[in-house]
Order: structure tokens, then C-alpha cells, then sequence
């Protein structure tokens, strides 16, 4: 069945990013890091608790919680709810719900939030709980976690594409270079390539320098729409397009792509403009090979020329293709679900002009991706978003 | 090429044994279809009944037609291995401790992808035949084996720990009067065995086929007898540190049900050789064998026993047998449960009347006593948990899944 037409995100921004700087172990709940999340974006935005009338969640680690909760626990009164249990594709799926909510007048200004802490079991206990097939089917074997499912795709692009652990390392350098001019980053050190190749194997071919440090973290946009936003005075980011695609390719017997090149021409004839038209790209990097399958799959090289683009391309902040400009996942640490969000909250900073010593210049049209959830054998969850600053 | 496992040394008594531990058990409810499989050494998956689609992992509905007919079928075993990968810091302790641990992605011939454990001669591109085993923890596994023999085989690392292969381990056998106990003996020296214990009650009484055992490289001959319960905790003081794997050869067949024998003396005895013959061994020698099993190449492995299918279903002419067997079944289970933490298998080996002096009157087919000795050890090597020998117990098996009803009334004969 082919797809309809969709109906534009006129007048739909997002405003008020706000990221509560990591932790790699918190003693503190989840609900404790979405609670300052939450704070942070009222007092960003200048508006009470009881204006937000949207709200959107998603942690892995707030236990028995679902949003529901959290109303009561925040003392949030709202006409519009959602919990997203997507994993790294869960910020992009919360803007396109929140988006369309506010586009239908079912709420007017949508939080959405993403935080999660991380005691010295969490990741641990995680991995045992991810899901059904994961406790039927992976776990068992090796417990090697998300690291273990990934070296097996990663090991199948490197052979098939002849991919080299020298490519995959410029993403993860890159983005350390980035990472250093971001204080909330926990990766403090450079890394060269040298020590990237050097670092020990956790699961063959993944290395310590491909896998991202588990914390505590939280992340949090507004999504309102323009008139919304210039009553309060809040410079919001335009959103031009989105996609979104659950366990696409099945029949590849394994996976070398993910649902963004299923949709990729959608998402940039929605937005109206070509991918070499973007400032700046932030990908879902759970790990660099994931990056590298996102370059081809959304649209900047063919099928099998990611490493072939990497070698070809300065990925840092002044650079020529600005890529994962807070330093990532890779380099700032993965706060569970808020992981998802990082990009796309960092992106959101580039086009308002806001991310300080991260700031690419000029930054006004950019991209954020997310994947998420590897049930099995593959991430079955991507998404992708297009926005844009106010001056464009 | 796998290089030989070597004997182990002489244990030092100065140094701390290694606990078990045991790889995650969660699994759901569907999923123990692979358990059953796994206990039988079947290879099964989940095939669509409306459109003949394999699928795993488990599921609720086809993912080709959402019809929910998914019934558990043997399936093609062959498949190709797309990627391996070795993980080197696992986060769950069993894995921990036994990294670098080696998996790898299997596309079926006949269509799902199975993530399983591999064997160390398993190569990228190449055939794998697949099994499904039951891991320490009593849980079922995917296991990929190479598709052709490799020299060695059986010694690798990763297999090791999905089986009780009598190589290089040390055997108690608790009755060596009876024939099955002596073709038992036999077998497990053939397969390897370090040393194989042979229980004999009151060893001062001759008996046929002593000549085999007494003196032989490899047997030792201890006094045992299972009812006894000084006798049996006197052995364990002896030698219970060093049973690696368990073969309850304790047998006790009279023919009778309930209404032509008189009183309850022969089903006293029934139950204290077979019964309470279990029990005294399982308390005197489960403990230790709980405690070690993680203790090296000789390991503790398996508890085997060997039970009448008529423990399944009565059998009137051996009604009183047949309830004993019944009763030392279920038990069975209990030591499983029991032993699950060590990683102890504990094996049922379910036979039709042997070919022996207390079924003489029973007319063939009937199973010849070395043939259950080799199914003991063809079980302990392939890791199994429920083993039918011979055609009668195979029959008793199918008859009792088709309709327990038509078995009950047809075995009134």
C-alpha cells in the first residue's frame, strides 16, 4: 500500500531545550531526574506548571510508573498524555505525537521528557528485563547484552562492506573532539585513534571506544504551536518533516539497514530541502557502526559508502559535515531513554543558537535521528526529524 | 580443531571449590516447547499449522499469517552461521566467569534466525547443525555444532557445559548385581570414565558376572545398599566428594498388583529398595554433588535413573512395580528441582521390561540390558533429560500423548 500524503507541520515549533548534565551512577530515582527536567523547562520557558496541558514520557527505570504517575507526582494537570517505551527512537516518536497534538488544538503546549537514573544495577537488571524475545532468545546466550546483538550486526556490515575498525573509529573520535568542548560531557579525555584501536574487545569486533557509558540523565523540549510560542516570547524551532518506521526489512536476514531508507524520500520532500542542504546532523549512536549505517541510510552516501564518507568528511563541530555536536551518546553517556533525546534536544540548541561552545556556526536547518530497540536480532525502531531555526 | 581436554589433576584439598552458578532462567511459558524438545534431544520450532512457516523465537501468532496454530514440529537442523561474535565482559556472573564466551547468528535452512552458542569449530559461511540442550541453569539453548565430525568434538568448552560426558569423570553405580548395572559399568569405562564406583550389597555374597567387576582398571567395587540407610551415608562419607555423575541402577521387580498378592511385605519391599533406596541416596549423596557443580573438567554433572515407562501408566501385571517406579518419577523431579542450582542434570531413563530374570515370563520385544547402558551414556554425552529405550517404551510414550484413556484400558490385558 503505498503512502497518503500527510499534512504539513505548519505552525508546529519546539522551544525550551533543556538537558540536566549526566551522572554516571545516581543514588536519586528516575522520577527525581524527570522532575528537574520538568522544572528546568518551566523555568526556561518562563511559563507556571499549570500551563502544560501535553505531557510525553519516556525513561526506562521509573519502575512501576507509566506517565500517569507522574501527573499526580508533579502535580501536572493535563488533557493530553503519552508514555513512549521506544528506546533511542523515542524522542522523535514523542515530537511527532506532541506535534500533532498541538497542530489539532488537543493540547497547546506538550513537554516531553525523557529521563532515567542509574544505580549500580540498573544497566544490569535492564539488559535481563529488555524484552520478551531478549529474555527467550538472547539473553541466554553469552549475556552479552545490547553490546553482543550489536557485534553481530556490526561484524556482518564490516565483512559485507568491507568496513574497517579505522572507519568506524573516526566517528568515535570525532565526536570525543566534539565532546571536549561540552562541560555536561562525562568523556573528558581526547581520544585518538590510536587509543581507540588499542582499547580492549568487550564483543568482538566492538570495542570498549564503540559501546557508550550507561548514567543518569534527563532531557526535555516544548512543542507548541507558533502563536503559542510568540505570546510567551519563546524562539522556537520550526518542524518541517518527520518519519518514523517499526521493524521495516524483516526479510534481510540481517541487518544493514534500518527503516530510514524506507522513508528517506519522504523526509526530505516533506521538509522541502536536499541533505546536503543540513548544517549539522545528529545521529542516534548507540554505536559508531549504527552512525555509519544512518549516513547511508538517510540520504548523505549510497549503501555500503559510509566508510568510504567518513574518510572523506571532517565530522566535528567546525567541520565540514557537523555531526553528533555535543559529542553524543558516544562521549556524553547514555541516560537510557534520554539518550534518544539527546541529539535531537542538542539539534534543536544548533538552530536556536543556544549551544554555546558547541555551537555550530550559522546553524539553521538540521537533523535528528533515533533507533531503538533491539528486541531480537535488529533495532526494529527508527525515526528521523528535520527543523529548522526561526530565521529560515 | 579443539585440542583434547587433558585429565584433570588431583584435587588440592587446601583450595576453596568453586561454586555454581547458573545462566538466566527466565524464559516464557511458550518457550519451554524448546525445554521439551531439549529433554528429549529433539530438535523442534514453532511451524504455522494454516501456512507451514517456521518461526522462533517463540511466539503467540504466525508472523507470516497471524494465525495462532503454532505447534511445536521437528524441524531441518541445518543452517548457515552469518556472524559470530565473543563476549568478553558479560554482565550476568555465570557468563562472567566462564568468558570469553563465543555466539553467533544461524539463518534455518527452513527460514528463523537462531542466535546460539557455538561450538569452537564453527565457522562463518559454513553448515551448522543445530540442537537444542539444556544449559545449567535446566533451561533451553540453541546450539551450534559444525555440520560434519571434527577431531575432538566433544571436548569443547562451551559443548561440555550443556552435557555430563562420562569422559574424564568419576561414576557411581549403585547396584552392580544386576545386569544392567554391569553392562552400565561397562560402558561408562568404554566412554571414558575415570573411575567407576560399583555399589554391591553384602560383597561377601557371590553373584553372576562378579568376575567382570572385582580387580579391573578403573572399578572399584563399594559396599552399597541402597535401602540401608547406614549403609548408603557410610559410602557418601567415603567416597561422596568424588561422584561426578550419579547411575541409580537400583532395581526391585516383582510381578503383582493388589488383589492376588496377601499384605503389604512385597510392597514394602518395593518401596524400600526403589523409594526409599532413592531417597537415602539422594540425601547422602545430592548435597556434595550440589556443591560441585563448577568444579572443574570433572565436574559434577548428572543424576540418571532408571525407571519402567510404567511409572507413566500402570501396568496391572506389574501393578505394585509400576506404582513404586511412579513414585521414584515423581521424586525425580523434586531432586531436579533440588539439583538446579549445582547444574546437576538429573536424567530419566524410561525402558520397557528388560531382558532379565524378574520379566522372564513377559514375551518380547524386550530390552536387551546392554542397550540401556549405551542409552545412559548416549544420554549423559548429548546432555538429555528424558530418554525412552527400546520399542515398548517408545510405544507407552506415544500411546499415553495420543489417549491416556484407550492406554489404561488396552494395558488391563
Amino acid at each position: 500500500m503505498k503512502n497518503s500524503l500527510r499534512i504539513p507541520y505548519d505552525g508546529v515549533v519546539m522551544a525550551a531545550p533543556v538537558t540536566i548534565p549526566y551522572r554516571r551512577y545516581s543514588i536519586d530515582s528516575a522520577q527525581w531526574w524527570i522532575g528537574r527536567a520538568l522544572g528546568a523547562l518551566v523555568a526556561q520557558a518562563g511559563i507556571k506548571p499549570s500551563d502544560i496541558d501535553g505531557l510525553c514520557v519516556s525513561s526506562f527505570t521509573m519502575g512501576p510508573d507509566s506517565g500517569i504517575g507522574l501527573t499526580q507526582h508533579f502535580g501536572l494537570c493535563v488533557r493530553w498524555l503519552d508514555s513512549i517505551p521506544l528506546g533511542g527512537a523515542s524522542a522523535i516518536a514523542a515530537l511527532r505525537r506532541a506535534a500533532r497534538a498541538v497542530q489539532a488544538h488537543d493540547a497547546d503546549i506538550v513537554a516531553c521528557v525523557a529521563g532515567d537514573t542509574n544505580h549500580v544495577d540498573s544497566f544490569r537488571l535492564t539488559l535481563e528485563n529488555f524484552s520478551r524475545f531478549n529474555q527467550d532468545a538472547v539473553y541466554p546466550y553469552g549475556a552479552g547484552g545490547a553490546n553482543s546483538s550489536f557485534a553481530l550486526i556490526a561484524r556482518n556490515y564490516m565483512r559485507t562492506f568491507g568496513v574497517t575498525r579505522e572507519d568506524l573509529g573516526r566517528i568515535a573520535v570525532s565526536q570525543r573532539a566534539n565532546a571536549l568542548r561540552n562541560p555536561n560531557a562525562l568523556m573528558k579525555a581526547t581520544l585518538t585513534i590510536e587509543q581507540y584501536l588499542a582499547a580492549r574487545p568487550i564483543s568482538d569486533p566492538i570495542h570498549l571506544f564503540d559501546c557508550v557509558m550507561p548514567c543518569a540523565g534527563a532531557e526535555a523540549f516544548l512543542v507548541m504551536r507558533d502563536e503559542t510560542a510568540a505570546s510567551l516570547g519563546l524562539a522556537g524551532a520550526r518542524l518541517l518533516s518527520t518519519i518514523e518506521r517499526h521493524n521495516a526489512f524483516a526479510e534481510d536476514p540481517m541487518q544493514v539497514r534500518g527503516g530510514w531508507a524506507m522513508d528517506v524520500g519522504e523526509l526530505y520532500a516533506m521538509a522541502g530541502v536536499k541533505p546536503d542542504e543540513l548544517d549539522f546532523v545528529q545521529t542516534y549512536d548507540d554505536y559508531p557502526v549504527i552512525t555509519m549505517m544512518q549516513f547511508e541510510d538517510l540520504g548523505f552516501c549510497g549503501k555500503g559508502e559510509g566508510a568510504a564518507f567518513v574518510r572523506q568528511h571532517d565530522l566535528t563541530i567546525d567541520g565540514d559535515f557537523p555531526h553528533n555536536t555535543s559529542g553524543g551518546q558516544l562521549s556524553v553517556g547514555q541516560a537510557g531513554a534520554a539518550g534518544a533525546y539527546l541529539g535531537l534536544v542538542e539539534g534543536l540548541r544548533q538552530v536556536l543558537g543556544t549551544a554555546g561552545s558547541t555551537q555550530v556556526k550559522d546553524a539553521n536547518l538540521g537533523l535528528a535521528s533515533g533507533f531503538g530497540m533491539i528486541n531480537y536480532d535488529r533495532g526494529l525502531a527508527s525515526g528521523a526529524a528535520i527543523f529548522a531555526g526561526p530565521s529560515r | 580443531m579443539i585440542d583434547p581436554i587433558q585429565p584433570p589433576r588431583r584435587k588440592n584439598p587446601l583450595l576453596r571449590t568453586r561454586l555454581p552458578t547458573s545462566p538466566p532462567k527466565p524464559r516464557s511459558r511458550t518457550s519451554h516447547g524448546f525445554t521439551r524438545a531439549a529433554a528429549e534431544g529433539r530438535f523442534m520450532l514453532q511451524r504455522c499449522d494454516a501456512c507451514a512457516t517456521f518461526c522462533y523465537p517463540a511466539r503467540e501468532a504466525c508472523p507470516s499469517c497471524l494465525s495462532s496454530s503454532l505447534a511445536f514440529t521437528d524441524a531441518p537442523r541445518r543452517g548457515t552461521l552469518l556472524a559470530e561474535t565473543t563476549a568478553r565482559v558479560p554482565s550476568d556472573l555465570y557468563f562472567r566467569e566462564r568468558a570469553p564466551w563465543r555466539v553467533g547468528l544461524v539463518k534455518m535452512d527452513c527460514g528463523p534466525l537462531i542466535v546460539a552458542h557455538l561450538h569452537a569449530d564453527c565457522k562463518e559461511d559454513a553448515a551448522v547443525h543445530m540442537s537444542f540442550q539444556l544449559d545449567k541453569g535446566g533451561q533451553a539453548v540453541a546450539f551450534a555444532r559444525p555440520d560434519e565430525e571434527t577431531p575432538n568434538m566433544a571436548d569443547d568448552r562451551q559443548w561440555r557445559e550443556m552435557t555430563a560426558d562420562p569422559k574424564f569423570r568419576r561414576v557411581l553405580v549403585t547396584n552392580g548385581r544386576s545386569v544392567v548395572g554391569q553392562e552400565t559399568v561397562a560402558a561408562l569405562r568404554a566412554a571414558g570414565a575415570k573411575t567407576v564406583f560399583v555399589g554391591v550389597a553384602e560383597p561377601w555374597r557371590p553373584f553372576a558376572g562378579e568376575r567382570q567387576l572385582s580387580g579391573q582398571e578403573g572399578i572399584e567395587i563399594v559396599p552399597l545398599d541402597a535401602a540401608d540407610e547406614k549403609s548408603v551415608t557410610d559410602l557418601a562419607a567415603d567416597i561422596g566428594g568424588k561422584v561426578d555423575i550419579l547411575v541409580n541402577t537400583t532395581e526391585y521387580v516383582r510381578a503383582g498388583g493388589l488383589l492376588d498378592r496377601k499384605g503389604t511385605s512385597i510392597a514394602r519391599d518395593e518401596i524400600d529398595q526403589a523409594y526409599l533406596g532413592f531417597i537415602n541416596l539422594a540425601q547422602a549423596f545430592g548435597p556434595a554433588m550440589r556443591m560441585r557443580g563448577a568444579d572443574g573438567v570433572n565436574n559434577c554433572a548428572a543424576w540418571v535413573n532408571i525407571l519402567s515407562v510404567y511409572a507413566l501408566a500402570n501396568w496391572p501385571a506389574f501393578g505394585a512395580y509400576s506404582a513404586s517406579q511412579a513414585a521414584c518419577l515423581s521424586l525425580s523431579h523434586c531432586l531436579r528441582a533440588e539439583l538446579r542450582p549445582g547444574g546437576v542434570k538429573v536424567m530419566n531413563l524410561f525402558t520397557g521390561p528388560t531382558d532379565t530374570e524378574w520379566f522372564q515370563t513377559v514375551p518380547p520385544p524386550k530390552v536387551a540390558p546392554r542397550a540401556v547402558a549405551q542409552a545412559i551414556v548416549a544420554a549423559l554425552r548429548n546432555g538429555l533429560e528424558e530418554i525412552y529405550v527400546g520399542d515398548v517404551a517408545e510405544e507407552i510414550r506415544l500411546r499415553l500423548a495420543a489417549n491416556p484413556k484407550a492406554l489404561e484400558r488396552e494395558l488391563d490385558r
